[in-house]
């Protein structure tokens, strides 16, 4: 891809890829050429387990107005959650 | 030309090569059937990955009169489908430069093994694949002419520059060691209008042969009929440009 931007977060969670369920471990965030949104640049985002392969993978491709409001999506929800005492305080291992 | 009454057939199968570095790589190879001799074709796929289109394009030059190879730059990233593939790549920076010098030095060299080769051989690239086509051109010696589509990164800032693409090609002109044809939109991001023109500059400072299109109403990848910035017309001039400058420096078979 042409514009290299991208990064790596380590994470914790479960993804359901084309087998099923499996441990996400990383989520690599980029803003380059996606493989299906019909834009030349997108906002993808790969949540991998880089440790079983290739094609352990969820991926998205966002616009960048709608990945702006996931992100504040996200954040506000987990604002909710934690005002209202639902947060845990400690990750999954 | 292809004719109604000629005779055509092809080859096309997956195959091993070895690499620079000692590593055996797979590759898709397409040849037109029978004695030759043939140019072969070096394609370097873009980042995307080793894709079901750079298949379609391995067999559009073999069906030309060129036996053409298509590396998997990817290979040592594991399997997959391209789509997982390209994306471990796309987290990972790219692949480094040298290794894709090494990779396609190993294409080349296949290709002159063969008996049905015509002792020339050129090199096609579209995206990052037009910047490795450059690269590689002016990095070794063994092309006879090289065709870059839209390859971005050609012109990088110091601040573009990584452990694995640690030099800007464009500071490799005055070793470009072959014929370089580039096609361009006037659309795209990367390259720019204005990198193309930058490239341009050197190729002429240093002497070097090239023709450079510009195409109008054109971006980025207008050869790819599959996504939105699929230019038709410019689309159809561009590969006239390419066989056509294919023909003038590597011939063909018919």
């Amino acid at each position: 891809m042409c514009t290299m931007l991208v990064h790596q977060a380590k994470i914790s969670g479960s993804g359901k890829g084309t087998k099923g369920w499996f441990a996400l471990r990383e989520a690599n965030v980029s803003y380059d050429h996606p493989f299906d949104l019909p834009l030349e640049h997108a906002l993808n985002i790969d949540f991998v387990n880089e440790a079983e392969g290739p094609g352990a993978r969820v991926a998205v491709e966002l616009t960048p107005e709608s990945a702006r409001k996931l992100a504040h999506t996200i954040l506000e929800m987990l604002d909710r959650a934690e005002g209202g005492g639902y947060l845990s305080p400690r990750e999954p291992a | 030309m292809y004719q109604t009454n000629m005779y055509e057939g092809m080859l096309a199968e997956t195959v091993a090569i070895p690499s620079t570095d000692g590593d055996v790589i797979n590759a898709y190879f397409a040849r037109p059937l029978g004695t030759g001799p043939f140019p072969g074709m070096v394609l370097i796929h873009h980042l995307p990955g080793w894709d079901e289109w750079y298949r379609e394009a391995t067999r559009k030059f073999a069906h030309h009169g060129y036996a053409t190879l298509s590396p998997n730059l990817y290979h040592r990233e594991g399997h997959g489908t391209p789509e997982d593939v390209a994306a471990k790549v796309r987290a990972a920076g790219g692949v480094a430069d040298d290794q894709v010098v090494g990779d396609v030095a190993g294409a080349m060299r296949y290709l002159r093994s063969l008996p049905y080769v015509n002792g020339k051989v050129g090199l096609f690239g579209t995206c990052s694949g037009g910047r490795h086509t450059v690269l590689v051109a002016s990095r070794i010696t063994g092309f006879d002419a090289a065709i870059d589509c839209w390859g971005g990164r050609v012109v990088m800032s110091k601040e573009d520059l990584t452990a694995k693409q640690p030099v800007s090609p464009i500071e490799y002109t005055k070793d470009l060691s072959c014929p370089l044809l580039g096609l361009f939109g006037e659309e795209d991001q990367s390259p720019t209008p204005a990198q193309v023109a930058q490239h341009e500059q050197a190729l002429k400072a240093h002497g070097k042969t090239y023709e450079f299109h510009m195409y109008a109403k054109a971006g980025h990848g207008f050869f790819y009929y599959d996504r939105p910035a699929y230019r038709q017309e410019q689309a159809v001039d561009g590969w006239k440009k390419i066989l056509a400058f294919l023909e003038k420096y590597l011939g063909t078979s018919t």
